[in-house]
């Protein structure tokens, strides 16, 4: 009787330990060890990446020889700050292209999980055969270098000193910055109500600000209170103007009979720089068929910049805001270094749009 | 609470009309010392209930009871009680609030466009020295001292303790200070008269390295100032490759930028809500 306990803990943990292998796909890793189809090899490839196992995965690669293996981590890893230093792959598809005996295209899509939510990347990846087995061609990194310098930058920064907690009732304080909400459009969409507009900062200092908005009923109560959240450039400049967008999901039009509006604004400590150019910017579909709002950014400025988050507000014929959307880029921008991006549009709205404003609101480790 | 102690004493100012007295002065200025005539004999306890304070002391019922000057610094309705083994009497008297000598100034807002007609507003409250708002009408000399002028002031006489003035901010952006005096007080506020909005917004285009150089001319409001650096003026390019956007804050006066332009280009200007003129620029001519 004093074995058969131990004996029956020991089976059973062998039991769970071949289990939790089979659910961890193990039989799959093991299948694709080999690589005998293109797929096979983009997905052990991927696989490898998404258990942190990049010397296995770049032991995959056809052309190591042109691919640096740190810059290759770094493709998935991040760098600079980065939202893929804040992000891991959670899963991925893959799919082909087109295949000859000898070369293959796949598509593959992975999926991110990153900090400020779920992040798609769309790539073409080539694939070769090199004897028995299929090697991953990947594509070399050919991004500008910029070579070591100073950057002068002598943009304005605002500092703020508010009144005193032992000050009398009376010293003056300095007025927090007048902002305005230059358009509202209330739309229907499948999954709930959406409100888009524009605020503008009319001020002659920065101002922190957020749109909010509550909903009332034919009865005048309150129904639902949101707010922009991230869909809207908090950190507004003298002048600027942010698009934003307030969701209110599993909401009916009809249940509305008023909306009131609230922008709420701070003086904040802000800098100028850095300024973010947004270059060849057009409305096209992408490989997956949706409609897209693609450009590159540039960072003007001498300062990295970690987190790019891209805002585009679209206008029909009238200049009435239609829409708004908005998207993170992975990439960090380092001075004068061209990123692509592309923001979603959807497709039923994309027939009215006539015009687009591009604003590029940003997150650095070092607040500026 | 107050309101309870007051009235317990009260009560017992009724119950023992004809037992010890007490004779409080009617009316007293904030901050001036009192004595309080009592009549009758024997041990007593003596109670000061004031609109900020409350005090107890064993005094001796028939003799004066002097009241320092800093238990009478809140203006109000004071009640002095004496009890004695015969019972409460009490007595109410008033502290007025002393010469007015000080101020809460209040100037709104802390930056204003220039030329905004009844633009500032500034509001002066009328204190004593101990902070009770004097209610009498008081003179309030309110004083505009704008940079590289003359001062200019204007009395007025506060209302329930309120003085005021509205003013139309200045043509000329610049801080202006706003004095408010009375008694010994004398306060001052900075105001930043700020450029109003740009007017004629004109761009022009000259070659460069990486296609062209966009720049502003000096930025100025419609009355000649110049609007502030860090004003966001927003550039627009469209031509084949597409549209390019760029939010350039403004720097010494100028609002400028290097573009790149793919054959013919229209290119825009706006800041905030104002837009200015286009330039079409051809690139690689």
């Amino acid at each position: 009787m004093k074995r058969v306990f131990p004996l029956f803990l020991g089976g059973i943990t062998l039991v769970l330990i071949i289990l939790a292998w089979f659910t961890s796909g193990g039989v799959a890793r093991r299948e694709m060890r080999q690589a005998n189809t293109p797929e096979q090899a983009v997905r052990l490839m991927l696989s490898q990446i998404q258990g942190h196992n990049f010397d296995a995965a770049y032991a995959r690669l056809s052309n190591r020889g042109d691919v640096d293996k740190n810059a290759f981590i770094r493709e998935f890893n991040g760098s600079y700050g980065s939202l893929l230093t804040y992000s891991s792959l959670e899963n991925f598809d893959i799919w082909g292209l087109h295949s000859s005996d000898q070369e293959s295209t796949m598509r593959v899509r992975l999926h991110y999980s990153t900090g400020v939510g779920p992040l798609d990347d769309v790539r073409d990846v080539k694939v070769q055969k090199s004897g028995d087995t299929w090697k991953v061609f990947w594509p070399v990194n050919n991004a500008t270098k910029l070579p070591p310098q100073v950057i002068p930058v002598n943009y304005l920064r605002w500092d703020v000193i508010g009144r005193g907690a032992g000050d009398e009732w009376g010293v003056q304080n300095v007025d927090t910055p007048q902002v305005r909400i230059l358009s509202m459009n209330a739309i229907q969409r499948p999954d709930g109500v959406t409100l888009v507009g524009e605020v503008v900062n009319e001020d002659s200092v920065p101002a922190f600000v957020n749109v909010g908005a509550t909903l009332l009923d034919h009865a005048g109560n309150e129904i639902a209170q949101e707010s922009s959240f991230d869909k809207i450039a908090h950190t507004l400049l003298p002048k600027q103007v942010s698009p934003y967008r307030i969701d209110f999901p599993n909401m009916r039009m009809e249940k509305i009979k008023n909306v009131r509006m609230d922008a709420k604004a701070l003086l904040a400590a802000a800098s100028a720089d850095p300024v973010i150019e947004v270059n060849q910017q057009k409305l096209e579909t992408d490989p997956l068929g949706k409609k897209v709002l693609s450009g590159q950014l540039t960072n003007e400025g001498g300062q990295v910049v970690d987190i790019p988050h891209v805002i585009v507000s679209y206008y029909d014929s009238n200049g009435k805001v239609v829409w708004v959307s908005d998207g993170y880029v992975a990439q960090p921008l380092l001075p004068q270094v061209p990123v692509p991006f592309a923001v979603d549009l959807p497709a039923d709205i994309s027939k009215n749009v006539q015009s687009y404003h591009v604003v590029v609101n940003h997150f650095d480790r070092v607040s500026s | 609470m107050r309101a309870v102690i007051i009235a317990a004493m009260m009560c017992f100012s009724g119950v023992s009309a004809v037992a010890s007295e007490i004779h409080a002065p009617a009316q007293v200025t904030a901050g001036t010392a009192i004595t309080i005539r009592t009549s009758g004999s024997g041990d007593a306890t003596f109670y000061l209930v004031g609109p900020a304070s409350a005090s107890k002391t064993k005094v001796q019922a028939g003799s004066n009871i002097p009241i320092d000057s800093d238990q009478l610094e809140d203006a109000g309705r004071y009640v002095a009680a004496l009890c004695a083994s015969d019972g409460c009497t009490a007595a109410n008297f008033f502290v007025k609030p002393a010469a007015a000598n000080k101020l809460s100034f209040l100037v709104h807002p802390s930056r204003v466009p220039v030329g905004t007609p009844q633009g500032i507003t500034a509001v002066a409250i009328v204190h004593d020295s101990f902070r009770n708002i004097v209610l009498q009408p008081s003179p309030v000399t309110f004083s505009i001292m704008a940079k590289n002028e003359k001062s200019v002031s204007a009395a007025r006489t506060s209302e329930n303790g309120v003085a005021w003035v509205r003013l139309t901010s200045a043509k000329k952006g610049g801080p202006t200070r706003l004095g408010a005096a009375i008694g010994h007080a004398d306060e001052i506020r900075v105001v930043q008269q700020v450029a109003a909005d740009a007017c004629n917004l004109r761009i022009k285009a000259s070659r460069a390295k990486r296609g062209f150089l966009v720049e502003t001319e000096p930025v100025h409001d419609c009355g000649g100032n110049p609007v502030p650096d860090g004003t966001v003026v927003s550039f627009t390019e469209s031509d084949a490759a597409g549209k390019t956007t760029v939010d350039v804050p403004i720097k010494r006066g100028v609002a400028k930028i290097e573009m790149p332009i793919d054959g013919s280009a229209k290119i825009t200007v706006a800041s905030g809500v104002v837009t200015g003129n286009e330039l079409e620029v051809t690139g690689g001519q």
